[in-house]
């Protein structure tokens, strides 16, 4: 089954059209991430597909279903976003715990003690943290929040902005590590935003590379870790990566 | 070398909690000359409090202690708020780790970096609107016009870095403390942000203090590196030699990095029981 389908999307913010003509497909436990230019327009597709850009033509299909333009609670059940700013997305005034439950009592869910708890263990946090506001935790700390709050209700598709990027090597390795784990055990779809190719290779099947708000290639991963993908702004990407780590 | 920059001997930043004072950072020392001094370390390490110390700005109720705390031959210690508002910004600056958090949500990019400009130059209206879309430009921003226009709600993460950047580097400080600049950036983007801020080391003979996760990065880019653990420095070396680095926590930071021809199916993560046990 497709988890998600994207044709010809374009997504504008007022005057300003950001993408142009954005089309792919997305099976359902597939891996797939979008790289490219900042300022391309990746957070926006995200966005779109979430319902917070709700600004655009074309078409949105989750699972079959063709998505409206606004926000939508059936769907927020199936489809969860973790944004790229760790501190926007996080209620400055509300506990950890407060920040993990909610999702739990607006979905009528139960057993919410054990489950904000099981949760902090899978992304690594200690339990000293579930009763801290968001300013008394580090950078990093912060994001393994957002990614645990996106988690909570157990969604199909994860749609992830930049998820390690603020993140250290070792974190980044166990939520990298957790990620592929759920993908497995409970057949999640991703799409994935990052500008980190190695990242790519460990925890993607495909990829598309943007610029300027058009995909100018997809490609196997399989491609990418053999150096082979084709367009010259992917290739600049590569060659970049290649080099830096020497 | 020149007289250090930074003298710092033995800093502490603590906080009370339920459980008592915490310090989360214990004893740092370093110097620092006209030079690229990285900083690596876990989440947590204490790397943005190291940073934040060196301009004053944890908040209460943390508390801020050292043996020896200079800059440029100031007491950093013994300088009122007053007088940390004028090093800051124009002296030193700090390109905060959350750039779109620290941006002002009213006022247009345009503005911002205007202002920052004037704290260092007294221009006119049009020399200054002139400066500031050239160092948009310089850090990337195809659009200047459009984007000076825009509120940092509706800028991409990595141009809020840049405009972040571009805001910092403006008005010319002798220290640049620059808190996971790049992270949102794509590596061609970077590559050449970087190359502007290395200008100013170069050029102008600023410090840098260069917090980053990206230990390739940190590693190709910086003279120096130290690695933080816990509050603590652990390891100190050229850049060039991360590579060879010999205390266990860094030896696994490396170990997980992902690489562009992965094959490894989990990833090592830390050992912590290897070191704290010493
Ligand atoms: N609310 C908004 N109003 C107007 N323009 C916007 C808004 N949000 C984003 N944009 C514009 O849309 C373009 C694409 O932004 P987007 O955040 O999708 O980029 P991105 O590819 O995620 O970049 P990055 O890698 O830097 O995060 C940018 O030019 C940005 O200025
Ligand atoms: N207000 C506070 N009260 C108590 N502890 C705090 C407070 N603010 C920060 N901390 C703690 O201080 C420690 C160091 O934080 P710091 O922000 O310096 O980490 P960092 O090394 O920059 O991490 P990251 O790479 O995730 O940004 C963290 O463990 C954090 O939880
Ligand atoms: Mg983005
Ligand atoms: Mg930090």
């Amino acid at each position: 089954m497709t988890a998600l389908s994207l044709k010809h999307l374009d997504i504008s913010y007022g005057e300003t059209q950001i993408t142009h003509g954005i089309s792919l497909d997305i099976a359902e436990g597939e891996s797939f991430a979008l790289v490219g230019e900042s300022g391309s327009g990746k957070s926006t597709v995200l966005k779109a597909v979430a319902g917070l850009a709700p600004q655009w033509t074309g078409s949105i299909t989750v699972f079959g279903q063709p998505r409206s333009h606004g926000i939508d609670q059936h769907f927020a059940r199936h489809c969860q976003m973790v944004f790229q700013d760790p501190y926007g997305s996080l209620h400055p005034r509300k506990t950890i715990d407060a920040i993990l439950s909610e999702p739990l009592a607006i979905h009528g869910i139960g057993n919410q003690n054990s489950r904000v708890e099981d949760m902090l263990v899978a992304v690594g946090l200690d339990r000293k943290f579930r009763f801290r506001y968001p300013h008394q935790l580090s950078g990093g700390q912060r994001q393994r929040v957002a990614i645990a709050r996106a988690l909570m209700l157990e969604p199909k598709l994860l749609l992830l902005d930049e998820p390690t990027s603020a993140l250290d090597v070792s974190v980044q390795a166990e939520i990298l590590n957790l990620l592929k784990r759920l993908r497995r055990q409970q057949n999640l779809t991703f799409l994935m935003v990052t500008h980190n190719l190695p990242v790519v290779s460990f925890l993607c099947d495909r990829l598309a590379v943007m610029r300027h708000g058009r995909i100018v290639e997809i490609a196997d991963v399989a491609d990418l870790k053999r150096g082979a993908l084709q367009e010259p702004y992917s290739r600049e990407l590569m060659d970049i990566s290649v080099a830096h780590a020497g | 070398m020149s007289a250090p920059l930074l003298e710092i001997e033995n800093l502490r930043v603590s906080f009370p909690t339920q459980k008592g004072i915490i310090d989360v950072v214990r004893g740092v020392s370093f110097t620092l000359g006209r030079e690229r001094l990285g900083i690596v370390g876990e989440s947590g390490s204490g790397k943005s409090m190291t940073g934040r110390a060196i301009l004053k700005l944890i908040r209460a109720p943390g508390t801020i202690r050292a043996d020896t705390f200079r800059f440029d031959g100031i007491d950093l210690l013994k300088q009122t708020e007053k007088a940390m508002r004028r090093i800051r910004g124009a002296r030193i600056s700090m390109v905060m780790q959350d750039p779109k958090f620290s941006l002002n949500p009213v006022m247009t990019v345009g503005e911002q970096i205007a202002e920052a400009l004037q704290t260092h130059q007294r221009l006119s209206r049009r020399e200054t609107q002139k400066r500031v879309l050239t160092m948009l430009e310089a850090v990337r921003i195809d659009d200047p016009e459009r984007v000076a226009g825009l509120y940092p709600h509706e800028i991409s993460g990595g141009m809020g870095q840049r405009v972040m950047i571009a805001m910092m580097l403006i008005p010319e400080p002798d220290l640049l403390i620059a808190d996971e600049p790049t992270s949102a950036l794509d590596v061609s983007v970077q590559a050449q942000v970087l190359d502007i801020i290395d200008e100013q080391v170069r050029r102008k003979g600023m410090g840098l203090i260069f917090i980053s996760h990206d230990l390739n990065l940190v590693s190709s880019y910086c003279d120096r590196i130290l690695v933080m653990n816990t509050g603590e420095i652990v390891e100190e070396c050229q850049a060039g030699e991360l590579r060879n680095a010999v205390h266990p926590y860094t030896r696994g930071l490396i170990a997980a990095i992902p690489r562009l021809d992965e094959t490894r199916d989990e990833l090592p993560v830390l050992d912590r029981s290897a070191w704290v046990a010493k």
